[in-house]
């Protein structure tokens, strides 16, 4: 149920973020979704990539400090106030939602919400009940 | 110009040394009796007090040097017992011991006037009045020099470092002729007293006597410019007294240091050959007349050139250049000794790991800064911001805490930090020193 997601140190220095994509070009990554987290001086990209096993290993070869953390992807309807059911949900369940950023997947035109929460297993049965549907990993990467 | 102590500051090189190889011998005998460590010292270099004939004897006696300091922390140097101690001062904080400094009540009188010297080879008398912006407190800046303020007998003003909107009030209200402070916050004050609308060219101060960092002669133009006034560097360190080592008289021909008490050397610091005049090595300086903890051949660590021969002040005293480097990496940042071992050190304690570290110092509107760059490897990676700015904190902190002075800390990514033969370059000076 975990998906793997790729986070990457950026200091805020221009061409930077070209220079981490031009890396994930050149050893056929693709992504499916991203986010950029920024401070004044630093920021944090978070991704989901095809392969998040080799991006890893790619990263830290050129030099990037990256880390893999699990998060879990929720396919929500697209529409007003899919993303507020879900929410609901957890809120009244008390589960503080850390991050989380979204994109529409390509074949049911559904949204794909990424999130990262403190417990994933509790997320998951509470979701579960809740009846939303969460993507499976490789579900996520084939993307 | 008045000259405050003629028949020292005049006197000929032949009476200088005659006072000095007396003194010397004074020293090593009140050394053998009466301070534990050096007693084990001269016994291990197998010099006694009676083979101290003529001056060039000086060489056979060990060196001290800071560690010996750290190593006899809090009182191990001392001389004499607690009773007879006035005063004791302390280094702001390094990641070991602090270095202590103790001084007896002649100890005190000794600074009074070495101080009130300095002050006077700087154009100061009794009319002046004095504000003293150095730190008062464990840095003995600030009650070095109202001490000397005090002996001259002019007017002192005990304001402290800091407070800027403060200092020009009083500055202009009270009508102060001389700042004593830190070159770097001499321009300080001159750019904020312009952002209040106010010119500093039109403030009373005449003189500017600046010290506790190195400065350049660049610095010295603007500071002069910006005030209208005359800036001359002061030397000194704690571990030989303070402020009050050596001063610049107004032809600025280098700093007469006060050999008939601070008796200076200059060597090679890797091989200990002395020095020709004019040529740079390190300054050693051995206190000739403390009591509380005299030091023999202390290891300043400075570099710097000296030379003889009679001043256009009329002084014969010699004189030590500006500070032209350092024998080790320590840097002086807002009149604060900083060793990068410090900081690497809190890194240490922070994060158990040893990132990479490298330290940034500028001198941004006349002050300087100090910025710490931590490279966030994997191990210090968190996925999370809050996590990130946490650690920052945390390293700021800590880093504060113990070099006391204001930091910048700055998170970067690995290898961004520039490496030379597999060494980190631990420290880009970008001030115009």
């Amino acid at each position: 149920m975990y998906v793997k997601q790729i986070s990457v140190f950026l200091e805020n220095k221009a061409g930077r973020l070209w220079e981490l994509t031009e890396v994930l070009r050149d050893n056929g990554l693709n992504i499916r979704a991203l986010s950029l987290a920024d401070t004044t001086d630093f920021g944090i990209l978070r991704m989901i990539v095809n392969d998040p096993e080799q991006a890893f290993q790619t990263l830290k070869e050129t030099g990037f400090s990256s880390a893999e953390t699990d998060v879990l992807v929720v396919e929500i309807p697209d529409r007003p106030g899919g993303l507020a059911e879900v929410l609901k949900i957890m809120t009244r369940d008390g589960i503080n939602v850390e991050y989380m950023y979204a994109f529409v997947e390509k074949k049911k035109g559904n949204a794909a919400v990424v999130m990262r929460v403190e417990d994933l297993e509790r997320t998951i049965s509470v979701l579960t009940e809740g009846g939303v549907t969460i993507l499976k990993a490789e579900e996520v990467y084939a993307m | 110009m008045k000259i405050l102590d003629e028949k020292i500051e005049c006197i000929s090189s032949e009476g200088m040394r005659s006072l000095q190889l007396e003194r010397l011998q004074r020293l090593v005998e009140y050394l053998t009796k009466n301070s534990q460590f050096y007693q084990g010292k001269l016994e291990e270099t197998g010099v006694a007090a009676g083979d101290i004939r003529e001056l060039s004897d000086l060489t056979r006696l060990p060196f001290t040097v800071k560690a010996d300091l750290r190593d006899n922390y809090p009182f191990g140097m001392f001389a004499v017992p607690m009773r007879e101690i006035a005063e004791i001062h302390a280094s702001s904080g390094t990641t070991g011991n602090p270095t202590v400094v103790a001084y007896t009540k002649k100890d005190i009188e000794l600074w009074s006037m070495v101080m009130a010297r300095a002050i006077s080879i700087a154009g100061g008398t009794p009319d002046d009045i004095v504000q003293n912006a150095y730190g008062y407190g464990l840095f003995t800046g600030g009650l070095g020099v109202h001490y000397g303020a005090l002996e001259l007998g002019a007017s002192v003003v005990p304001i402290s470092s800091g407070g800027t909107k403060r200092q020009l009030k009083l500055m202009h209200d009270f009508g102060s002729t001389i700042i004593t402070c830190t070159p770097s916050y001499a321009l300080f004050m001159a750019e904020e007293a312009r952002e209040m609308g106010y010119d500093p060219r039109k403030s009373p101060l005449k003189v500017g006597i600046l010290g506790a960092e190195p400065w350049s002669d660049n610095l010295r133009r603007e500071i002069e410019a910006a005030w209208d006034m005359t800036a001359l560097d002061i030397y000194g360190l704690s571990e030989i007294i303070g402020p009050g080592v050596a001063q610049e008289c107004p032809y600025k021909n280098g700093l007469h240091i006060f050999s008939d008490v601070f008796l200076p050397e200059i060597i090679d610091p890797v091989t200990g050959r002395v020095a020709e005049e004019g040529e740079s090595g390190e300054l050693i300086i051995t206190t000739l007349t403390k009591e509380a903890m005299p030091l023999l051949r202390y290891r300043t660590g400075d570099i710097v050139t000296i030379s003889h021969g009679t001043c256009e002040c009329g002084r014969t005293l010699p004189r030590i250049s500006k500070i032209l480097g350092r024998t080790d990496d320590m840097l002086i940042i807002r009149g604060i000794n900083v060793f990068p071992s410090q900081i690497e050190s809190v890194l240490l304690q922070v994060e158990g790991a040893r990132p990479h570290y490298q330290l940034v110092v500028d001198r941004i509107r006349g002050l300087d800064t100090l910025e710490v760059q931590v490279e966030v490897g994997e191990e210090l990676f968190s996925d999370e911001i809050k996590q990130l700015q946490g650690l920052k904190e945390k390293i700021r902190k800590e880093i504060e805490s113990v070099l006391a002075l204001v930091v910048d800390v700055k998170l970067v990514e690995p290898k961004t930090i520039a490496r030379s033969m597999g060494k980190a370059k631990r420290v880009i000076d970008r001030r115009s020193a």
